[in-house]
């Protein structure tokens, strides 16, 4: 059996009606993983929007998620961020977190550490926004389950190719 | 030249006229009455009125796929578009370029459940190549265009635009007599193959001991350039070549080096070659399980060269050596320029060793069949029939089940574009509709439909479309009164328990013929096929062949499913002995 790899992709699409629809239904219909995906459009003169989606799969799996993507129609370009030398990786969420009295006072502390901010805060809870890699807010996740741990929100990955090059 | 304006449904018309299309096969509904009657004040477009939408489709097919041509279809929104659904999974597993132009409810109702309304793009979607859903008259002239050139270009396919009904009536301007655009801001096939890649096949070729050519739909795609080029490199090679379902005709049937279909009802000399070459110079075939049968024990011992225009065809179910990526006919003919160049001296010795081995498996003579004298067996009727048709100008479609493999495996088809099957999505019906789109394009050609009486049934109300437009089709049925390739399996699967498989009640098709005022024939005797089948060709109009064969006759060679190519079943008499393991029952 061939090892399961984990890829980051960034795909360029026209941003028109339906397009998403068209990456998910591939993803979906051909039994594909989708880890996270994110959308937002990139350049608004142009309509393009980039999706940035983490799978995985064998490697023959990964390349063939990326030759399917690839003959979409609407697609200007595919990008493997894994596969095409260094590249960063960010990710974003708002953690909701109640308590009092030390767990409180403990749940600021971890905050701190890892350089999350509280956006709201009422006198039994607080709203943390941090960003990092996804290994970096699973981190912070599992140590705020035992203090008051409520609600998680996560956009999903983005990431973009090290050094000066463009996709 | 100025522009004008048009209302949107002057605007559908005037794209398909200046694009070339002369036919259109559809049915009018509420939501696209504005292009029925933009269609009654002309006349440069030939509209044929099926039967049901269904039907449009592989009509469309069967005009696409025998001149290369785009086959173009028009239905209403709703039902006309899900009936429609079919025939485009259909095009798009079978590479067929196909437009589809469905209408919609006025955008201003689209999405509130109204009269007639679904989500054709959302429903269409996974099934066609690309789709639009058009909501500003404006934007309707440059999707028309687009949508033409992404279904004819790369791998063709089915593409769907969506046309809800103001768009129709509202006005743009348009540029009349413009030409086709000939490229798309993202979609840009690859056509051109990479040279050093080609040169590495060619020197593998050349250096090949024991190689085999396996070629498919893809070189009858790329135009009858391709099929010449084929040709032209497999005879510069002396090398043998298998053909897939959808690749026969690409390479003349009655060449000596043409060792026949490969595949689940391949010959046996294809199936052993492919599994004992070492150099398999795929050309525009996809490694379907219906030919590569036992994954893991494919072809073990081969380099795989692998042409195709489709990406993600490569490295799909086969891992291979040497991927080319670009159209048929143009790396064919690089190939063919570099073969010259480098002038190889083959391995003469290894190739006539080859082909003594090939030899030895056609002697096995594996569609050879037990003659009767009183029952006529399907293989008789159809060597009768190519017999009877080779000297004309012959196109055959087919339906799907036993007859459709016996076809592939006794008609022979020494052009390509004469042959027209749905190989990918086995489509039940598909033949007949098929037919008549290819006597539209086709009016003089004799155009032959072998069915099944299961299929046939399955889009038999296009009859009367064969009658209204004096269509000389023929349907030569091949009866016997089963579902036949379903209880095939369940006499070799399932303890011969017929469940459902049986087909009570059917009609008596010479009557039902000429209660269409159409002709009908029948025989029930081997002494009888020759004279029913003289009488079909004679006949210029619309005609249905009844001809009773053998019922519990069996479509051998046969690839049990989950088995590899070198454990065929070659007759009835193998059956016994090689059971089918739990891991073929799950296949299909």
């Amino acid at each position: 059996m061939e090892p399961i790899e984990r890829h980051t992709i960034a795909v360029l699409v026209d941003n028109e009606a339906g397009v998403l629809a068209r990456v998910i239904g591939l993803f979906s219909g051909r039994g594909y993983n989708i880890e996270s995906l994110t959308v937002a459009e990139v350049d608004p003169e142009s309509a393009i929007s980039r999706i940035t989606v983490v799978t995985s799969g064998t490697p023959m799996i990964i390349e063939q998620i990326k030759a399917q993507l690839d003959r979409l129609v609407p697609v200007h370009r595919i990008s493997d961020l894994t596969d095409g030398g260094a590249s960063v990786e960010r990710e974003l969420a708002l953690v909701k977190v109640r308590g009092s009295g030390n767990k409180r006072v403990e749940a600021l502390r971890i905050a701190d550490i890892f350089r999350a901010r509280a956006i709201d805060s009422t006198n039994n809870s607080f709203v943390f926004e941090i960003s990092g890699s996804p290994e970096k807010l699973d981190a912070f996740i599992n140590l705020m389950r035992s203090l008051g741990l409520v609600e998680i929100s996560r956009t999903g990955a983005v990431a973009i190719a090290r050094g000066a090059k463009g996709i | 030249m100025a522009k004008r304006k048009l209302s949107g449904s002057d605007i559908v018309i005037q794209s398909l006229v200046d694009a070339g299309v002369d036919t259109i096969f559809g049915y009018p509904g509420g939501a696209v009455l504005p292009i029925y009657d933009a269609l009654f004040k002309q006349n440069r477009l030939k509209h044929v009125l099926v039967r049901q939408e269904g039907g449009a489709v592989h009509m469309a097919e069967g005009y696409a796929r025998s001149t290369g041509k785009l086959g173009v279809v028009l239905v209403t929104s709703g039902p006309g578009a899900t009936n429609a659904v079919t025939g485009l999974t259909d095009a798009l597993m079978d590479s067929i370029p196909v437009l589809c132009l469905t209408g919609q409810v006025p955008t201003h109702l689209i999405g509130n459940d109204a009269f007639q309304e679904a989500d054709t793009t959302g429903i269409t979607r996974p099934c066609t190549k690309h789709n639009y859903l058009v909501k500003d008259v404006n934007d309707l002239g440059q999707v028309m265009q687009e949508a033409m050139y992404v279904a004819r270009s790369g791998r063709p396919g089915p593409v769907v635009i969506d046309l809800p009904k103001d768009v129709l009536i509202n006005e743009a301007p348009y540029e009349v007599g413009k030409k086709p655009v000939a490229k798309h801001k993202t979609y840009r096939p690859q056509i051109k193959g990479d040279n050093a890649r080609i040169r590495e096949a060619v020197e593998l070729i050349a250096k090949a001991k024991r190689p085999l050519f396996y070629c498919g739909g893809g070189v009858v795609n790329s135009g009858p350039r391709g099929s010449k080029l084929l040709t032209e490199f497999v005879k510069m090679t002396g090398y043998p070549i298998t053909l897939t379902l959808m690749g026969l005709g690409a390479y003349p049937a009655t060449d000596n080096k043409f060792l026949g279909m490969v595949g689940m009802h391949g010959t046996y000399e294809s199936n052993l070659a492919m599994h004992d070459c070492d150099v398999m110079i795929n050309v525009g075939a996809r490694f379907d399980d219906r030919v590569t049968g036992l994954i893991s024990e494919f072809s073990p011992g081969s380099k795989k060269i692998h042409v195709d225009i489709d990406p993600s065809s490569i490295n799909k179910n086969v891992a291979v050596d040497v991927p080319i990526v670009g159209d048929c006919a143009s790396v064919l003919a690089e190939m063919i320029k570099v073969w010259k160049e480098i002038k190889p001296s083959i391995d003469t010795k290894a190739i006539n060793k080859w082909w003594d081995q090939i030899e030895k498996w056609r002697k096995r003579d594996c569609l050879a069949y037990k003659q009767s004298k009183d029952i006529i067996k399907p293989q008789y009727a159809l060597e009768r029939l190519q017999a009877l048709t080779k000297d004309r100008d012959t196109y055959i479609t087919t339906e799907v089940g036993q007859h459709q493999m016996w076809a592939a495996q006794y008609m022979k088809f020494n052009q390509p574009n004469r042959w027209m099957t749905s190989g990918g999505l086995g489509t039940m019906g598909y033949g007949f509709p098929a037919a008549i789109g290819v006597q539209m394009a086709h009016p003089k050609a004799t155009v032959i439909d072998i069915a099944g009486e299961a299929s046939f049934q399955m889009n038999i109300q296009e009859m009367s479309t064969a009658m209204q437009y004096r269509l000389p089709v023929k349907v030569f049925i091949l009866n016997n009164e089963y579902m036949g390739m379903v209880r095939q399996w369940q006499e070799l699967l399932y303890g011969s328990r017929y469940s459902e498989s049986y087909t009570a009640s059917l009609p008596d098709f010479v009557k039902l013929a000429e209660s269409y005022g159409a002709a009908g024939f029948r025989a029930t005797k081997p002494s009888e096929v020759d004279d029913v089948i003289k009488e079909m060709l004679d006949n210029d109009q619309f005609t249905i062949v009844d001809i009773a064969i053998d019922k519990g006759e069996n479509c051998f060679p046969m690839i049990p499913s989950g088995a590899p190519h070198n454990e065929m079943l070659l007759g009835p008499d193998d059956e016994a002995e090689k059971p089918v393991s739990e891991d073929g029952m799950v296949l299909v």
